[in-house]
């Protein structure tokens, strides 16, 4: 008996363990997100004693009703006594109402001051552009050739608000980091914004949470939040040009990127190869995954990448370039040497 | 009888429903043939006109009015910039693509042969910038423009600001070749 206690108690606590981890709408991790846990919970209890009571009145008037029907006659005295009481009950029940819904206003209203009061003092700026089916970066600076362009994942300092505008260069997508913010959509040929104040270090997970055709669902990006320091660092390296290859396998590999198909759609900055239509491979080999998340970056995973992409990700827009194995073993030495 | 009657005239329906499935294949990684271009012909070869008399590469039919070539083929043509020459079909600095005239043929095979070579004045070869694959999903593409494919594959709506009706508004040109030596 006792055991099966324990098991009707550990099912429900089994489905929170889905809240765990870094794809999580109850992470807490950004302001907004944080805001929003604290109006959930607000709402989880106004509601859920209003439930209950509502639960309790319906229980007795249900037991009312029993007594009333056995008792088989209606007594003046106490039908009157009776319905004193049921004003009293009603007086109590919508001031209830009122208070609770008051609570509920107010709460969402400074939820949503909180929210907008990141807003005014933006820290870093950034472009993220959806394509079919991966995500462009470009962090915005005044000085353009201290902007640092890379795709599918970002890198933002802890506890710097960063304004993020989104466009999409075909269908309409949607951001969405659930640990840091709710979504927001791409639309083409418009610019939308979102706001997001990260408070907690931490690797998260983003998604395109719009469907936008066959490769929905591989359209991910991470996002690493760190100390400030870390940050400048990383920006520093990613605004370097890539290094020059130095084994002669990597030479090879580097003459096959900016002389064949690949250098007609990525860029490597520092070399040829100047294509715009894919992601900036310039520091792909720092980067966590490949093709959008859909592959974590190693080496094996590499070659099956660049190999047979349409395998791994039937559809997408990195063609499959077939090439003699000597050709993707210095293609695939190459790539890493772009950290 | 009737009831057989009615039962026999579904199935017609949905067998005759069948036939629209080939426009939506979808082939993505294209057919692991031999990598080559269609004839794999050398620069010498190249004659105005429909002068090689060959046979029509199997392959076209995979790409030939087929939704998802021809929509590929269609971003295809603005990310590489053919409208750089070619504007939306009109022809600019490079020649229309949406009359009848056809300097090095119409067919798809020779559309691929152009842009895999490159033709004189102008025209770039796209051979080892491109794949087989998007040479071909290109040229269901230019076939559009002049009306060749069947209109419930193509595209109806454009991908940017463009002079020319829908594709599927454009009426269908015959394939001429045009007269050597002319310009």
């Amino acid at each position: 008996m006792t055991r099966l206690a324990h098991r009707l108690i550990a099912l429900p606590l089994g489905f929170l363990s889905a809240c765990a981890g870094n794809q999580n709408a109850m992470g807490g991790q950004g302001l907004e997100s944080a805001n929003f846990i604290v109006l959930f919970l607000v709402f989880l209890a106004v509601c859920a004693v209003m439930y209950l009571l509502v639960l309790a009145g319906l229980g007795i008037a249900l037991r009312r009703r029993r007594d009333a029907g056995q008792a088989n006659s209606v007594d003046e005295d106490r039908h009157e006594e009776t319905s004193a009481r049921t004003k009293v009950a009603l007086i109590v029940w919508t001031g209830l109402v009122t208070v609770g819904l008051t609570i509920l206003t107010v709460a969402s209203f400074f939820s949503d001051r909180s929210n907008a009061s990141s807003t005014r003092r933006s820290g870093l700026a950034l472009t993220i552009t959806g394509n079919q089916w991966w995500w462009n970066v470009q962090y915005d600076t005044s000085d353009p050739s201290a902007s640092v362009r890379t795709a599918n994942e970002i890198h933002l300092p802890v506890n710097v608000p960063v304004h993020v505008t989104l466009k999409s260069n075909d269908v309409i997508h949607s951001f969405w980091v659930p640990n840091l913010a709710g979504k927001q959509d791409l639309i083409p040929g418009r610019q939308t914004d979102i706001e997001l104040l990260p408070r907690r270090t931490g690797v998260f997970h983003g998604q395109c949470a719009e469907f936008c055709g066959v490769q929905h669902t591989r359209m991910a990006l991470d996002v690493i939040v760190e100390p400030l320091d870390d940050f400048r660092r990383w920006y520093a390296q990613q605004l370097a040009t890539a290094p020059a290859p130095t084994t002669r396998l990597q030479m090879a590999g580097y003459r096959y990127f900016v002389t064949r198909e690949c250098s007609s759609c990525h860029n490597v900055a520092g070399s040829p190869a100047g294509g715009q239509i894919g992601p900036d491979l310039t520091h792909v080999a720092s980067r966590r995954s490949i093709g959008a998340g859909t592959l974590p970056l190693n080496r094996g995973n590499l070659y099956g990448w660049i190999a047979d992409p349409q395998s791994h990700k039937p559809g997408s827009r990195m063609p499959t370039i077939p090439m003699e194995p000597r050709d993707l073993h210095s293609l695939v030495a190459y790539i890493e040497t772009l950290k | 009888m009737s009831l057989h009657c009615r039962n026999s005239l579904l199935a017609f329906a949905l067998v005759a429903l069948l036939a629209g499935c080939n426009r939506e294949e979808r082939n993505s990684r294209g057919k692991p043939l031999a990598e080559t271009a269609p004839g794999m012909v050398t620069p010498d070869t190249i004659l105005p006109g429909n002068a090689r008399p060959s046979a029509p590469d199997p392959r076209a039919a995979q790409y030939e009015n087929n939704a998802p070539s021809i929509s590929q083929g269609q971003t295809l043509f603005a990310q590489m910039n053919c409208s750089g020459c070619h504007s939306h079909g009109g022809g600019g600095m490079g020649p229309a693509l949406m009359d009848a005239k056809w300097r090095y043929g119409g067919r798809m095979d020779q559309i691929v042969a152009s842009i895999a070579e490159g033709r004189p004045n102008g025209m770039p070869a796209w051979r080892g910038k491109l794949t087989e694959q998007q040479m071909w999903q290109i040229a269901a593409y230019v076939r559009t423009l002049s009306g060749q494919e069947r209109k419930d594959a193509v595209s109806a709506r454009a991908d940017e600001m463009s002079n020319t009706p829908p594709q599927t508004q454009i009426e269908r040109e015959p394939i001429e070749s045009a007269e050597s030596g002319q310009q």
